[in-house]
């Protein structure tokens, strides 16, 4: 996803008076950003506290800024600065963390994002979680003010091409209840249940924007009828993707017999490894959500 | 304006109003008012064009700058009576909106100098030749992300920023020395290579010759070593010319009524003497 988000951010800087910031990061990766964006690409070196001060003041000065970094150093380090030098102004800045939740894997925990989205949204920032490359230019393109762009990995299922972008995106149809996947989860999801017969999965759908602003009326319907609702996200439940829906949920009345949540637990066993280990431990691999599906997600009469 | 006399006059009625304010509304924090009045002062009124920026990072000054900024005639006497107030555009600490030119809201230390070094950046690269001023107190070099500005505003050669430092030498619970001692900040700040000059910071001739470009070294010069931001460190004392003067006690109480009375006479004598 970062080279795609590399070539977009190019693209889009042909376009848009902008700025990119990084924190050091980025080789391998961000050179041709920076040969392309020229005196308005900065690498800030490892101060992110200042990185984002300084893009709060050239924000000021009527650019949009991009502020890149790995996850954790882009929202967690400098949180007083995006809350006070880009929120309270509501500027133009845009946060991109690479490695949204277990991304860095081996890299360890100090790398990994597991409660940005929550931290972000309570600033007020626009989430977003892009579950597939084609995403990015979309959501390039809907960016106004203080934004976090989570990138991930995208993980959709060999040979398949996704819906068109949407906030709401229905990955395949099933029978069996409702999931709600967040950003590359939904590829994840996609994959786990596209061979089972429709009777045997759920409707599977994946969620790229927060905080949510509306649930589609067929999801309503269905939870309505007594459907079971799951909820999967790479990201701690406080604050998250089934927090909010559920809020949501209940705020438009909607009767959710049954939700099931499979989150970001942490470090339950004390071990450490890769993306695809973490997300094994929390239930959030191909297997788990399978699981989960067949043993817990029975129709309600 | 470069008529001294009557800078010294304007900054005396800047100087009654903040404590008539700071009385009135029952306010700590006045002690890091005074400290930087004149400073401001001669910014607002004789180096500052209406294009230039300026970021008060010591946002617990926050009076000063309403001050200043009612002494230029940015803010009305009317707002300025309903300071720190229920319903006011004026609070503690700086909200960074509603009020003409102030662009940040300030009052977590640290800040300030990368925020004037994000707009000093996008001077130069608008080819806009409006200059950046950043106050920041010296209590607030303790924190590390003024030191990653520094960095920052050096290397990327930021000769339109220049970045005052209030140096009372009292923090809120102590004396610099006993808190967290930086020793020799000046020395310090030296270190990184920027224009460093320290200054009586309650004498306005020497803050203006500090901050006026006839004063700097080499300013329009295109060599690596000319182009860098300037740092003015202000010898100043806390609760200037009130019975808290250089006292810690004076970043949090507010005056009693004979305390006023007592700050506004010191005011007319020196007035007077003047």
């Amino acid at each position: 996803m970062r080279k795609v988000f590399a070539q977009e951010i190019i693209a889009y800087a042909r376009r848009e008076n902008c700025f990119f910031l990084t924190g050091d990061l980025g080789f391998m990766a961000l050179e041709e950003v920076r040969d392309a964006l020229g005196e308005r690409f900065l690498n800030c070196g490892v101060a992110e506290q200042n990185m984002v001060g300084v893009a709060a003041g050239i924000a000021r000065e009527g650019f949009r800024v991009f502020v890149y970094s790995i996850a954790p150093f882009c929202y967690a380090r400098p949180f007083e600065q995006i809350r006070n030098d880009v929120c309270f102004s509501r500027l133009p800045v845009c946060l991109v963390g690479n490695g949204g939740g277990y991304a860095y894997g081996h890299m360890g925990p100090t790398h990994h994002a597991l409660e940005d989205c929550a931290a972000m949204l309570a600033l007020g920032l626009d989430v977003f979680a892009p579950a597939f490359d084609s995403d990015m230019a979309p959501l390039l393109a809907k960016l106004d003010g203080p934004a976090y762009l989570r990138l991930g990995y995208d993980v959709r299922p060999a040979g398949e091409t996704p819906p068109p972008y949407a906030p709401w995106r229905r990955l395949l149809r099933g029978d069996k209840g409702i999931l709600v996947a967040l950003g590359p989860l939904g590829g994840l999801a996609w994959g786990a249940f596209k061979d089972y017969p429709a009777d045997e999965r759920p409707d599977v759908w994946a969620v790229t924007e927060m905080p949510l602003q509306s649930v589609p009326e067929t999801i309503v319907a269905r939870l309505n009828s007594g459907q079971p609702l799951a909820v999967v996200e790479e990201h701690v439940v406080q604050g998250g993707l089934g927090m909010q829906l559920t809020y949501l949920l209940a705020a438009l009345g909607v009767n959710v017999k049954k939700m099931l949540h499979r989150a970001a637990l942490g470090y339950p066993s004390g071990r450490y490894g890769s993306q695809a280990f973490h997300r094994r431990e929390c239930g959030l691999d191909v297997i788990g959500i399978q699981n989960m599906v067949t043993n817990e997600m029975e129709i309600q009469s | 304006m470069k008529d001294f006399p009557a800078l010294k006059h304007k900054f005396f009625a800047a100087r009654r109003r903040l404590l008539k304010m700071y009385y009135e509304s029952n306010s700590g924090h006045l002690g890091g008012s005074l400290s930087c009045l004149e400073a401001l002062i001669v910014l607002f009124h004789a180096v500052m064009t209406p294009r230039d920026r300026f970021i008060l990072s010591k946002g617990h000054a926050a009076g000063a700058l309403y001050v200043a900024l009612w002494s230029v005639g940015l803010i009305s006497d009317e707002k300025l009576s309903a300071f720190s107030l229920d319903n006011t555009t004026l609070p503690g600490h700086p909200s960074g909106s509603g009020i003409p030119g102030m662009l940040f809201p300030t009052g977590s230390l640290g800040h300030g100098i990368s925020l004037a070094s994000g707009l000093a950046l996008a001077a130069k690269y608008k080819s806009s030749d409006y200059n950046v001023f950043c106050l920041c107190s010296d209590g607030e070099w303790q924190e590390g992300s003024c030191w990653e500005a520094l960095i920052f505003a050096i290397h990327n050669r930021l000769d339109n920023l220049t970045v005052l430092i209030d140096q009372n030498g009292l923090q809120a619970f102590g004396t610099i020395d006993e808190v967290a001692s930086m020793s020799d900040l000046e020395l310090k700040i030296a270190a990184f290579g920027p224009s460093v000059v320290s200054v009586d910071g309650h004498n306005l001739e020497a803050i203006n010759a500090a901050l006026t470009p006839a004063g700097q070294e080499s300013r329009n010069d295109n060599t690596k070593i000319a182009r860098k931001p300037r740092f003015i460190l202000l010898r100043t004392r806390k609760g200037k010319g009130t019975h808290f003067e250089n006292d810690v006690s004076s970043h949090y109480l507010p005056l009693t009524k004979e305390q006023y009375i007592a700050a506004c006479e010191v005011l007319i004598e020196q007035e007077e003497a003047l």
